[in-house]
């Protein structure tokens, strides 16, 4: 498996060009303040609403640069990701910069040479110093290689939908888990993909049974017992949708959360019952579409508002609980860590937020992108609790995109009027402020 | 019979780009360089720094051992290609070896042109094309008090740098204007000024009439019929795409071989790229195009269509694209740099600062920047290109491109990727 690599994120909307990075870098680089020694370049926008725009190296995966180069001066470094410059190679001759459209190599009048960011070995200067967060050393890549190396326990060739992010979700979430598990996945689209069955060859590689959309909880419960009583470590892992946990399911859930029984239960919430014909549930948002909510001349959608499930669960003061989207990889990794340790002795339930190609009408090379702005629009909040440190925000986000830009994006919503429209970004202004109340002012912490 | 699915014949730029490109789509399918090269990959364009010392040979290899290994490609050296046989899908080198494929990559690259010069032929006059004419003018020079360049296009101007700056007395013979390819008249005179500044004496307007041995040396005979003598002579009067080997063959040639925006030549199963190529022009027709950025591109292109990549994109077409570093300057040009086309309505901004010898023109056609130059002002030619590739309307940005050309193609550029 081909490695990936950190990198630095530029969040455009929380730069307010103060300059600090290109300082930073310079020192970094010359040890004085003039600033041609910057590698990193924060470029004013156009006009007053335009964001900040950076000139920056990409270190490509495919970098042209070092194709342009005839002395052989710079390279793709295979332990480290970046594009290495060697100075004692180089001639000066600056046709790298004709094969960079980012601007990411450049001549530096100060050296009369070329220069280009080089991540500081891993601990890049610019991203300390910004005061606005608006550099972020993303270390999603880490997840990726750790995670290669482990055995998918999943087999091959499950049959989810086209695009849906729940195979993704699952076959990591399994990887980490390790093979000491016992998997219950009840109704729903998880085992209507394929998921069960042991042999190695269909299914999973792991215990793997289908509960009722009722029992999954009280299931999982005893058998954590049995193999307790046994003297075996065994971690107990649901697999669920948003029908079993949040409505046929609910009863065994609230009890077993209520007793903390040890186990990890993640609900895969794509709002509905989506495996079955697209009906409503209990956490189907106002104004969706769904064939038991039809868009007709008097009814325009779901007429309810969503339960807001993982906040329930919460009430419960089981042991631990946290939202996710597949769209924020090292938020929900950081997460699962902590559930599966906390999954040993008490319940640790996750709430992984799963938008659906197929029955939300949304075109398949679409749903990372829905994933995010799930998160921008705030229709969607990160954050996790135990009840020693209460509910703690975990992923700023300070500049809410409208949440119709969210909404124009999937097409159970196509039909809602401005009034709808303005009612759902009602409720998740409510929201957001429900929930920085809960937080109690506490500052948000970022996995990243 | 040795058989190769994928036959390269060559081994630089357009050559590995297609093999890298081949195997970013096929893991599988035997890859083969042929090449007449005795060494290791490497670019025609070090050559110039390899005369001047500054790079070493064993230095600046494209593509190691390692690399080859890793990436099952086969590079197989002292094996020129005198023939293509696309009846028996094979090629023969010069040592009679024959070696079949099923698809079969032309990227041979350029040969110096040497004028007809009455006496050329009788002198050693050095040209640059391979490593081991690097090695050879570098060698000669250590003995060399004097040169004389014929030509004033990249080769030519470095090495006459190279010489100058090794303390040797240089004379450059210039047909029209140095590097008239990428520069307007008032760059190069500021290139020229350079170069004169330095001790180079610059001959701007004047051919070589004769050329005669004098002693281990030569004496040129200009068109005005005065003689200069040196003991060394370097021709660097331009390449033209080597492909001599096709006669026969039935693969179309012009200037250089024909080839589509896929690089596909007309004849099934065989590709061309790099400087042997003539392709779409971005400006309109074909033409070749020999320039390191190009063969890159050509090379992409041609090795994603021979794999099947369904991720291939048709060339754009090629234009003007360098960057000149020469005594203490810096230059850049990208697009339309020198000889405008006559036909077209170009709006030229055009700006000369004698006293520190920097220059700037941009070029614009109907709102869109067709033309990028500089000296001693940098800005990124590789964010230019996409400027101009893109054909990005600049009417908006008007006015603050031509004030800052290199923050408002770089603010663009990030928003235009974001």
């Amino acid at each position: 498996m081909g490695l990936s690599f950190n990198t630095i994120q530029f969040h455009a909307e929380r730069c307010d060009g103060c300059g600090d990075c290109m300082l930073a870098c310079a020192r970094a680089k010359s040890g004085g303040d003039d600033l041609a020694h910057s590698r990193i370049r924060i470029l004013p926008g156009t006009g007053a609403a335009d964001p900040f725009e950076l000139a920056l190296c990409r270190q490509c995966a495919d970098p042209k640069c070092v194709t342009e180069c005839p002395a052989a001066a710079l390279a793709k470094n295979a332990t480290t990701g970046t594009i290495d410059w060697d100075g004692d190679k180089c001639v000066d001759c600056l046709l790298c910069t004709v094969g960079c459209a980012y601007a990411g190599i450049a001549y530096n009048p100060a050296t009369a040479r070329v220069s280009k960011c080089d991540t500081c070995g891993g601990e890049p200067a610019c991203v300390k110093a910004c005061p606005h967060e608006a550099l972020e050393w993303r270390t999603a890549a880490g997840i990726f290689n750790t995670a290669g190396d482990k055995e998918d326990l999943f087999v091959r060739g499950l049959a989810g939908c086209q695009g849906c992010n729940s195979e993704l979700l699952i076959r990591h979430t399994l990887r980490r888990v390790g093979p000491e598990c016992v998997v219950a996945a009840p109704p729903g689209c998880i085992p209507g993909m394929g998921t069960v069955g042991f042999n190695g060859i269909t299914g999973s590689k792991v215990p793997i049974f289908h509960p009722l959309l009722t029992n999954t909880a009280s299931m999982l419960a005893g058998i954590k017992r049995q193999y307790n009583r046994v003297g075996r470590e065994v971690l107990m892992l649901a697999l669920a949708g948003d029908g079993g946990t949040a409505d046929a399911g609910f009863a065994s859930l609230s009890g077993a959360a209520g007793r903390d029984e040890p186990m990890l239960f993640i609900c895969v919430d794509n709002e509905g019952y989506m495996n079955t014909g697209m009906q409503a549930s209990g956490v189907t948002p106002y104004g969706s579409w769904t064939s038991t909510t039809p868009v007709g001349e008097s009814l325009h959608g779901e007429r309810s508002e969503a339960k807001n499930l993982p906040v329930i669960m919460m009430n419960h003061n089981c042991s631990y609980v946290a939202t996710a989207s597949t769209g924020f990889m090292e938020d929900y990794y950081a997460k699962l860590d902590k559930a599966i340790a906390v999954a040993k002795t008490g319940m640790a339930y996750l709430h992984v937020y799963t938008p659906c190609p197929t029955g939300w009408r949304i075109p398949p090379e679409n749903i990372s992108e829905v994933c995010r702005m799930q998160v921008r629009t705030n229709f969607v909040v990160l954050w996790e609790y135990t009840p020693r440190t209460g509910l703690r925000l975990t992923h700023r986000v300070d500049k809410p995109r409208p949440v119709e830009e969210y909404l124009k994006l999937i097409g159970k919503y196509k039909h809602l009027s401005p009034e709808q429209v303005a009612h759902i970004q009602r409720t998740v202004d409510e929201k957001v402020a429900n929930l920085q109340q809960m937080a109690h002012g506490a500052r948000t912490v970022e996995y990243a | 019979m040795p058989h190769s699915t994928y036959l390269i014949v060559g081994s630089s730029h357009a050559a590995l780009e297609a093999a890298t490109a081949i195997r970013l789509h096929d893991a599988e399918g035997s890859i083969t360089l042929l090449t007449r090269e005795t060494r290791l990959p490497y670019s025609p364009t070090i050559l110039p720094y390899i005369v001047s010392g500054r790079s070493k040979p064993d230095d600046v290899v494209l593509r190691d051992e390692a690399w080859l290994a890793q990436s099952g490609v086969a590079l197989r050296r002292n094996s020129e290609v005198v023939r293509v046989d696309p009846a028996t899908k094979s090629v023969t080198t010069a040592a009679g070896k024959v070696w079949t494929y099923d698809k079969l990559l032309l990227a041979t690259g350029g040969s110096p042109v040497i004028p007809a010069v009455p006496g050329l032929g009788d002198v050693k006059a050095h040209v640059l094309h391979t490593m081991d004419d690097a090695i050879a003018l570098r060698d000669a020079m250590s003995g060399a008090r004097s040169a004389i360049v014929l030509g004033a296009g990249l080769c030519g101007m470095h090495v006459a740098e190279g010489m100058a700056k090794a303390g040797l007395t240089v004379s450059v013979l210039i047909r029209s204007r140095p590097l008239r390819e990428y520069f307007s008249p008032r760059a190069g005179n500021l290139i020229q000024s350079a170069f004169a500044g330095n001790g180079a004496q610059m001959l701007v307007g004047h051919t070589p009439a004769a050329v005669e041995r004098r002693g281990d040396g030569c004496a040129v005979t200009l068109d005005d019929g005065r003689t200069i003598a040196a003991d060394l002579l370097m021709v660097g009067t331009g390449v033209s795409p080597a492909m001599g080997y096709l006669e026969g063959s039935g693969v179309e040639t012009a200037r250089g071989i024909l080839a589509d925006d896929r690089m596909r030549t007309n004849v099934a199963d065989v590709w061309a790229a790099g400087d042997v190529a003539e392709a779409r022009s971005f400006w309109g027709g074909k033409a070749v195009n020999g320039i390191l950025p190009g063969a890159v591109e050509h090379g992409r292109i041609a090795g994603a269509d021979m794999a099947q990549d369904a991720g291939v994109r048709s060339f754009p077409g090629g234009m003007g694209l360098n960057t000149y570093h020469y005594f203490e300057h810096h230059a850049v040009s990208v697009g339309l740099g020198g000889q405008l086309p006559d036909s077209g309505e170009f709006d030229i901004d055009e700006h000369v600062d004698a006293g520190r010898e920097k220059y700037r023109r941009i070029v614009m056609k109907a709102g869109r920047l067709v033309g990028f130059a500089s000296i001693d002002e940098f800005a990124d030619p590789g964010v230019m290109w996409q400027l101009i590739l893109r054909r990005t309307d600049l009417t908006p940005v008007k006015a603050a491109f031509l004030a800052e050309p290199q923050a408002t193609a770089r603010r663009l550029m990030s928003q235009l990727w974001r």
